[in-house]
């Protein structure tokens, strides 16, 4: 790119009726070249730190809260009652509980990459730059799985060690080696990184932050309070098939009868970002920036 | 090269844009003119992609503005000074414009240099003035050393010092050979700007013309004051030029002050004054434009043309 600095009247003498001057044109994918440019805007708005640093809050903080909230009241319960609970405790999961209040925070982040761009206006500076909407969704989304992956393991193995060591102090705690530990914990992790993506879609379809945020808060917490409204058994055939039910299965190790199975789990889970993002492109794709 | 073909915008029952079409070519300044609401940015929206025309084609040097691969090596540029992250800081915000077309940082670096703007690119871009802002567009637009740069009113906000910096930035990229293409709804702004002007209004072309045949569109008179109004009307009537009386003095159209001067004193006539006049820019403006504007207020329509 040894052309691209020949701006200055000097650089572009002697012949100034001849234009386009000397430069070269980039060799490298249009892709390529988007995915250093989202980096860089992720990494340069405060929003992006606040909410990476919610998530790890919740999922680690929370967490061990629960556990060790689990701990305080078996210490106020009788044996008999203690010895019942313990058949159906899930160490794991119980340490991963603050998925539940992470998943909002890395899903506003995932709105935010795209909601932001039109909120303040820098959508038509960004298509301008970027024409291949696609390309420009694809990049975004790269760069937020990436980085929404990293921080997401991290919280979840950091709060699945914390918690057990919490528990382990009554003999409650489990290991990773243990039958489908380290399955429930990546689970918790790849989840949060997907419902990030998930909010990136949703941020895409609705474009306003307020009201991406909303639909996001909707699917993820009301909808399954929704399914519970159902007439049996439909209560829980619908409901397993909401988002957070369909994640949950994902990091769960004990076996819940009105959960689907982990792998079900994902994939319905994954058909749901599918659809979500099958809208964003369309919208993305058809309506003026 | 900016070339448009029957370009056509409509939302609803409205025609935002209605079938333009004209070249925009290398080597001057092309002022896009028109009053607020006339289709202008919906026009620069849709050469740059960002709206899709309901009929018709916007090409930028030879293809749809989609279709080049780094587009800001081909044209720069400035929408509205609003078009970014306010809490991005004015480096980081160019850089990422920068990356996504394989443009280095000593390339932003230069850019902030050549807008003034370098000892505030640390500062979050929401800080910044209006004026502020408008240099950090025009930044973004110089980019990628693009050889068509588009501005969208860039003189909003900036002080005078800001305007003429902006007419001379222009003046100096129209003169490397680039295409310049700067909408504006102050005629006399553009007089002073452009080569050529196009002037639109409700998202018709009204006018496609240099400068100098605008200005020579204007209606020119004589105004003329002398000791026998009424004898020296039937000279000059006699002699081709019609006349109208205002205030005492006549107005004298189809003669020059010479001829006018000549004919008095052939007929003996004492003239104590002789004006040459002419229809400003802004009356000629507001002549093309007046059955145009949108929004008419309705109080000072009849002293628009004296704003």
């Amino acid at each position: 790119m040894s052309g691209t600095d020949t701006m200055t009247p000097a650089a572009t003498a002697p012949e100034p009726e001849h234009f386009p001057t000397t430069h070269d044109k980039p060799t490298q994918s249009t892709l390529r070249a988007a995915l250093v440019s989202e980096w860089t805007k992720l990494r340069s708005v405060r929003s992006t730190v606040w909410s990476l640093v919610m998530t790890s809050a919740f999922t680690i903080g929370l967490g061990t809260l629960f556990c060790w909230a689990y701990l305080h009241r078996r210490e106020q319960r009788g044996d008999r009652q203690n010895a019942v609970r313990a058949l159906l405790f899930d160490p794991t999961a119980r340490s991963l509980n603050g998925v539940v209040l992470a998943q909002l925070a890395i899903g506003v982040l995932g709105v935010l990459v795209m909601s932001s761009e039109y909120t303040t206006g820098m959508i038509r500076t960004s298509l301008a730059a970027v024409p291949n909407r696609r390309v420009f969704l694809l990049a975004k989304t790269i760069v937020l799985a990436a980085v929404g992956l990293v921080v997401a393991m991290v919280s979840v193995f950091v709060a699945f060690f914390m918690g057990q060591a919490v528990l382990s102090g009554d003999g409650l705690g489990t290991s990773l080696s243990a039958d489908s530990v380290l399955r429930a914990v990546l689970g918790a992790g790849l989840y949060l990184t997907l419902i990030a993506l998930f909010g990136l879609a949703i941020g895409t379809i609705v474009r306003r932050t307020p009201g991406a945020i909303a639909t996001l808060f909707g699917i993820v917490l009301i909808l399954p309070l929704i399914a519970q409204a159902f007439p049996e058994p439909w209560d829980v055939r619908i409901g397993r098939l909401a988002p957070f039910n369909a994640g949950q299965a994902m990091f769960s190790v004990r076996y819940d009868p009105d959960l689907l199975t982990p792998t079900q789990g994902l994939f319905v889970f994954l058909g749901w970002i599918v659809l979500a993002y099958i809208i964003a492109m369309v919208t993305l794709s058809r309506r003026d920036a | 090269m900016i070339e448009l073909r029957g370009l056509t915008k409509r939302y609803g029952d409205t025609l935002a844009v209605d079938d333009l079409s004209f070249d925009i070519t290398p080597g001057c300044v092309t002022g896009f003119l028109g009053p607020n609401g006339a289709g202008k940015t919906t026009t620069m929206r849709m050469i740059l992609g960002l709206d899709a025309p309901t009929k018709g084609t916007a090409l930028v040097n030879g293809k749809p503005y989609a279709e080049h691969q780094f587009p800001l090596h081909e044209v720069g540029a400035l929408l509205d000074a609003k078009a970014l992250h306010g809490g991005r800081r004015a480096f980081d915000h160019l850089l990422c414009l920068a990356q996504s077309n394989g443009i280095g940082r000593k390339r932003v670096t230069t850019v902030l240099e050549q807008v003034g703007l370098a000892d505030v690119a640390k500062k979050r871009a929401g800080t910044f003035s209006l004026g502020m802002g408008q240099r950090l567009g025009i930044a973004g637009a110089l980019l990628g050393d693009p050889g068509v740069l588009m501005f969208d009113e860039p003189v909003n906000g900036l002080d005078p010092e800001g305007i003429v910096w902006i007419r001379t930035l222009l003046r100096w990229l129209a003169s490397e050979g680039r295409t310049v293409f700067v909408s504006s709804h102050l005629m006399t702004e553009m007089a002073m700007t452009a080569d050529r002007l196009i002037v639109v209004g409700r998202g018709k072309l009204i006018a496609d013309a240099t400068v100098e045949e605008f200005t020579s569109q204007g209606e020119q008179w004589v105004q003329v004051r002398s000791a026998k109004p009424d004898a020296l009307a039937t000279v000059l009537t006699a002699a081709g030029g019609t006349i109208k009386t205002a205030d005492g003095d006549q107005q004298v159209h189809g003669l020059t002050s010479t001829q006018i001067g000549d004919l008095a004193l052939g007929a003996g006539i004492a003239i104590y004054g002789l004006t040459e006049q002419r229809a400003t820019l802004e009356e000629v403006f507001f002549g093309m434009t007046g059955d145009s504007v949108e929004y008419h207020g309705l109080l000072g329509t009849e002293n628009a043309s004296a704003a």
